[in-house]
């Protein structure tokens, strides 16, 4: 069972409050699309990923960046069950999707580093221990139904 | 994943930018890794103050970032250019090397709190290729 201190709880909902999933969310997919180009197995149908440009105009990705955001949101809104929230997502990834669990831990860098960008210096090192703890929290259910 | 004469000249025209502000940085990226990953305190058990804005902290932040310029100025061959440090690091202070790509990923971090603007995903790209390359070299006398 993970705990989670009040200060980490307060830290967390903070960084959702002053979220915008519109903009956050295709900014992290794009940056892994990029920054880790093998990524882009997973979106054959997603259409033009040729070089940074397409994938920063590519309507497809940033729909799914905000995809993403959402499915964190229930994390954060479930932060004392996260496993059982997660299962059918995992199942989803595992049994329909395919998706290799490294990629999560890929994508969930690439989100710090936007929140960093966006946050500046008031993501600060504890805060940053709580969002990683938390991010931690929710690739590890992610990976739960992998079999 | 070696480094392509873009990715070097993208490292240098980012250093070029960052460079004066590398001890901030440094002292920043190291505080941040000791309290965002503890187990990598156990390689610092002599000092008296392991917070983010301690004395020893900020002085080893500027250690290390002043190498990571000095490992810039070597991009072209990181092996033979970061030859000693390998030595030190594998034979006197046999730090995992795993710990490397934790300490990239947090000065990462903070080159991205600090200049947003700059840090685009291809720039990020070719940084992160960079530190994995300076991780490779400073592993190389290790076995």
């Amino acid at each position: 069972m993970v705990v989670w201190t009040d200060q980490e709880r307060a830290y967390i909902q903070d960084i959702f409050s002053k979220l915008n999933y519109e903009d956050a969310g295709p900014k992290a997919l794009q940056r892994t699309l990029i920054v880790y180009p093998w990524t882009q197995r997973y979106f054959a149908s997603f259409g033009n990923l040729y070089n940074a440009e397409a994938i920063m105009s590519n309507q497809k990705v940033a729909a799914h960046g905000v995809v993403v955001l959402h499915g964190l949101d229930r994390a954060m809104k479930n932060m004392d069950d996260i496993k059982n929230t997660y299962t059918e997502l995992s199942v989803l990834h595992s049994d329909k999707l395919h998706v290799d669990p490294d990629n999560f831990r890929l994508l969930a860098d690439c989100l710090t580093i936007v929140i960093a960008s966006t946050m500046g210096t008031s993501f600060t090192p504890d805060v940053q221990a709580a969002w990683q703890k938390f991010l931690a929290v929710v690739v590890s259910a992610l990976c739960r139904q992998y079999h | 994943m070696s480094l392509s004469d873009k990715d070097k000249s993208v490292v240098k025209a980012l250093w070029a930018k960052i460079g004066p502000r590398a001890d901030d940085i440094g002292a920043e990226a190291f505080g941040r890794m000791l309290t965002v990953y503890p187990q990598t305190k156990t390689y610092f058990s002599h000092w008296a103050d392991l917070s983010p804005g301690g004395a020893q902290v900020k002085k080893h932040g500027k250690v290390i970032m002043g190498a990571v310029g000095d490992a810039v100025s070597k991009i072209d061959d990181l092996v033979g250019g970061l030859a000693a440090l390998s030595e030190l690091h594998a034979f006197k202070l046999r730090v995992d090397p795993a710990n490397f790509k934790i300490l990239a990923h947090n000065v990462i971090v903070v080159i991205g709190m600090l200049f947003p603007g700059d840090f685009t995903p291809e720039v990020h790209m070719s940084v992160d290729k960079f530190f994995q390359n300076v991780a490779l070299a400073l592993a190389e006398r290790y076995r």
